[in-house]
């Protein structure tokens, strides 16, 4: 005990700093984008704004929860995009055209994004596909049994009832914040105290010796896609639920960011490190930014362009404060 | 009489690949509180017999009986239930968890909430089996911030976790040094006295000699023989082992100087290296000893340019180099078989031929495109030159032993024709045989002009081979002798900070 207290004293103050900024590199950026905006626009930092950034934020913080699951693993989700739009389809389908009620058509729809995860876990576990490779094509079909459900046309007429997951509000706080802290917490204490979430860490620190340590490694991977596959198609029901309508080309290109969200927040691609609450803050960041640029007045063509700029600068300060072994 | 003593026996125990009969008819039994030597070449089949046991692989044939009952084990769980645990030859960590979650990986206390871990249970625990193997790290540090050896004693935690009664140990102390290997040993001395089996695999005779009861020798697959340590010595079990006899383990003839081919002066990495120097003539084997952490691969790393030297200066035949990446070292004539064979050595998906090719392209190819009929010829030349066994060059390296990829490596050196060649640690985890073969070749290649810089944690390998011998500590140099005045206790003696020599 004492001796590694002494290790600890005598590492070098520059160090100690480099590693408080690598650990707190996310937050530094996200304090630093909101003051930017800011002194750049008075309507930024204002409680309607906030709440309003928390709501465009939240249906990509959910799916960037359960896509940090299958990166833990060293996995990569790239059908939820797809997910979203064929689950919120479902959703305001079933419960719209096959008159099965709200109730029904939303869980059903869950049930369909949580479908599409047994399959890609079973691709990437039984297939022994690249997950890359098994979501792409996951992906596609989701997205065409989307256009083939809708016809190519958009869903509307959903109940209130259905609206009020979007729109409405519980205590002053919008429905979508409140069902997003609601999965961050659970999301938070299934990973860090249960059995299950040390798996998914040790599967993707090193599935092989996992393996050997009696864990069960298929069964692990397929659940993180069944997560991300069922949040996914929560976040479809959420989008449906805001825009009151399902639209067939919904989401598309939604992965990125549901991929850059856990990056920025620190996640590994190889697998094994990060956490949700690095997910939630890269999350914001990029809702952050798409707010505070409207506010500017930043074209949306620029607002690409600096997204990517921030989402390299983000990783290359994680690469260069990390310490060299 | 066997039935009632002995813990293990494992009968007729049969296992083939495609291709390789692997295990035949193997029997091996070990009794409660013993230390038995599982000794052989590599590729006589004690991993996989291991692996067999640990439920790693399954068996063709055989069966295998535990405390007198039959027992059937088909997964890694079903050997630990049984009180079963393997120390692999690998590290087995996650790097990035902590010692504590690594320890308890699969069998962590649980809460009454079903699915939780008892995080402070886990870790007081852990924190208590450190303690017993004295091993000052912390339950929660992680993994990758332990050095090699503290790694090491942490698999042995793990074993002592799982209350086992028989573990099995491949190769625990090819990373540590003596001294860590003495406190592995103690260990290991006081489970035995605690009733524990333990099976020790490990490629260095002394260490057999040094701890075990009993040695049991595979060969090629097959049990060739199970006796007492006290009833066999050294030599007797090299021969089981390679099954003919090695007269001379360090063929040593001496070589002539033909000047210096690589000089460092006061050579600084800013990290690990601090003021080196050292003169490598051509046609001599220069011997790096010291400890794990001594420096040795970053003053390798240094000269071959993949590391930024801060200080000092680099003069190969007596020019002054600045050297910044490996591919100007390689121009200046250098080469480097590195410590770690399979990350920074082989392509291991890569075939004999283009793992041996792979650096002379231009040799094999016309016009950018590579013809086959040159690659094959030379890496026929130097499968030929290095007897390197291999049942084809379209073989692919992995499955091919540790000295025989090892000899691949300093095929596709000896293809550049270098002046000076590096090699850290170059018969870690090879067998006997091939361990005599690469001394060989290092002497070789000395008689051809070659400067060699050998880089070994073994003494006897360090004092058997070398014509001279620089030891280092703490990235200093702290001493040099010559082959003829150097004893192992003066090379620990430098090793361990003490100076004698030093310049």
């Amino acid at each position: 005990m004492q001796a590694s207290a002494k290790t600890t004293s005598a590492r070098p103050t520059s160090a100690v700093i480099l590693e408080a900024i690598r650990r707190y590199s996310v937050l530094l950026i996200l304090l630093g984008i909101g003051l930017v905006f800011t002194l750049g626009s008075d309507r930024f930092l204002t409680p309607s704004n906030l709440m309003n950034i928390a709501v465009q934020t939240s249906i990509i913080a959910i799916i960037a929860i359960g896509m940090t699951f299958v990166i833990l693993t060293a996995g990569i989700d790239l059908s939820v995009g797809s997910v979203v739009a064929l689950c919120g389809a479902l959703a305001a389908g079933l419960a719209v055209r096959q008159e099965l009620g709200t109730f029904t058509g939303i869980g059903l729809a869950l049930l369909a994004g949580a479908a599409v995860g047994v399959i890609n876990g079973l691709l990437v576990v039984r297939g022994k596909m690249p997950p890359f490779v098994a979501t792409l094509s996951t992906l596609a079909i989701a997205r065409g049994l989307t256009l083939v459900y809708t016809e190519g046309r958009p869903i509307s007429g959903i109940d209130e009832r259905f609206t009020f997951l979007g729109s409405g509000e519980i205590l002053g706080i919008a429905t979508p914040v409140i069902i997003l802290a609601i999965v961050f917490v659970i999301a938070y204490i299934v990973l860090r105290s249960t059995r299950f979430g040390n798996y998914v860490y040790a599967t993707g620190g090193n599935e092989e010796v996992s393996r050997l340590a009696g864990v069960r490694t298929s069964i692990i991977t397929l659940s993180v896609y069944i997560i991300s596959g069922f949040l996914a198609a929560l976040g479809g029901v959420l989008l449906v639920a805001r825009l009151w309508s399902a639209q067939p080309n919904a989401a598309v290109g939604l992965e990125l960011d549901a991929i850059a969200a856990p990056v920025l927040g620190g996640v590994s691609l190889f697998g094994g490190v990060g956490n949700v609450t690095g997910a939630l803050v890269g999350a914001f960041i990029l809702g952050i930014l798409s707010n505070g640029l409207n506010l500017m007045g930043v074209p949306s063509f620029w607002q690409q362009v600096i997204k990517g700029v921030v989402l390299i600068l983000a990783v290359m300060l994680d690469v260069f404060t990390k310490r060299r072994r | 009489m066997a039935e009632t003593n002995d813990f293990l026996r494992m009968e007729g125990i049969s296992k083939s690949f495609p291709g390789v009969q692997a295990l035949q008819e193997v029997n091996f039994e070990v009794t409660r509180g013993e230390i038995h030597a599982l000794v052989g070449e590599n590729g006589a089949g004690k991993s996989t017999l291991m692996k067999v046991l640990t439920g790693a692989l399954h068996l063709d044939e055989g069966r295998i009986i535990l405390r007198g009952e039959p027992v059937e084990i088909h997964s890694p769980s079903d050997s630990q239930e049984l009180g079963i645990s393997m120390i692999h030859q690998e590290l087995s960590l996650i790097p990035y968890l902590t010692v504590g979650k690594n320890v308890y990986l699969g069998r962590e206390p649980r809460r009454r909430i079903p699915g939780f871990i008892d995080w402070k249970k886990l870790y007081s625990q852990t924190q208590e089996l450190l303690g017993q193997i004295n091993l000052d790290v912390r339950a929660w540090a992680e993994a990758q911030d332990l050095s090699i050896a503290q790694q090491q004693m942490v698999e042995v935690a793990k074993a002592l976790s799982i209350e086992a009664d028989l573990i099995a140990m491949d190769e625990p102390t090819s990373s540590l040094t003596d001294r860590e290997t003495e406190v592995l040993f103690d260990v290991m001395r006081k489970l035995k006295d605690q009733g524990v089996a333990i099976i020790f695999i490990t490629h260095r005779l002394e260490e057999v000699f040094e701890v075990s009861d009993r040695i049991t020798v595979l060969r090629d697959g097959r049990h060739i023989a199970t006796a007492p340590t006290a009833e066999l010595n050294h030599n007797q079990v090299v021969q089981l082992m390679v099954g003919r006899e090695l007269d001379n383990m360090y063929p040593y003839s001496e070589t002539k100087e033909r000047g210096v081919a690589l000089q460092a002066d006061d050579l600084a990495d800013g990290q690990e290296l601090h003021g080196v120097s050292l003169e490598l003539q051509g046609g001599q084997i220069l011997g790096v000893a010291g400890l794990v952490g001594a420096g040795r691969t970053a003053l390798a790393e240094t000269l071959f340019g993949l590391r930024q030297a801060t200080a000092g200066e680099i003069h190969i035949d007596g020019q002054v180099v600045k050297l910044h990446s490996a591919k100007q070292a390689i121009e200046h004539g250098l080469g480097f078989v590195p410590e770690d064979r399979k990350l920074q050595g082989l392509f291991l998906n890569m075939a004999v031929r283009e793992n041996i090719t792979m650096s002379s392209t231009s040799l094999v190819s016309n016009f950018g495109f590579v013809n086959t009929n040159k690659a094959n010829k030379l890496a026929d030349e130097y499968v030929d030159k290095l007897d390197i066994r291999t049942p084809s060059l379209r073989q692919r390296i992995r499955n091919l032993s540790g000295g025989n990829q090892q000899k691949v490596i300093i095929a596709r050196w000896l293809t550049l024709k270098p002046r000076v060649l590096i090699l850290d640690e170059p018969t870690r985890g090879v067998d006997v045989g091939a361990k005599a073969e690469i001394h060989g070749l290092m002497r070789q290649l000395a008689e051809d002009g070659v400067a060699v810089l050998m880089i070994s944690s073994e003494l006897p390998e360090i004092i058997g081979v070398s014509d001279r011998i620089l030891v280092m500590h703490e990235g200093r140099v702290t001493g040099r002798f010559e082959r003829d005045e150097a004893s192992q206790d003066m090379i620990m003696h430098a090793a361990t900070g003490g100076d004698n020599n030093a310049s």
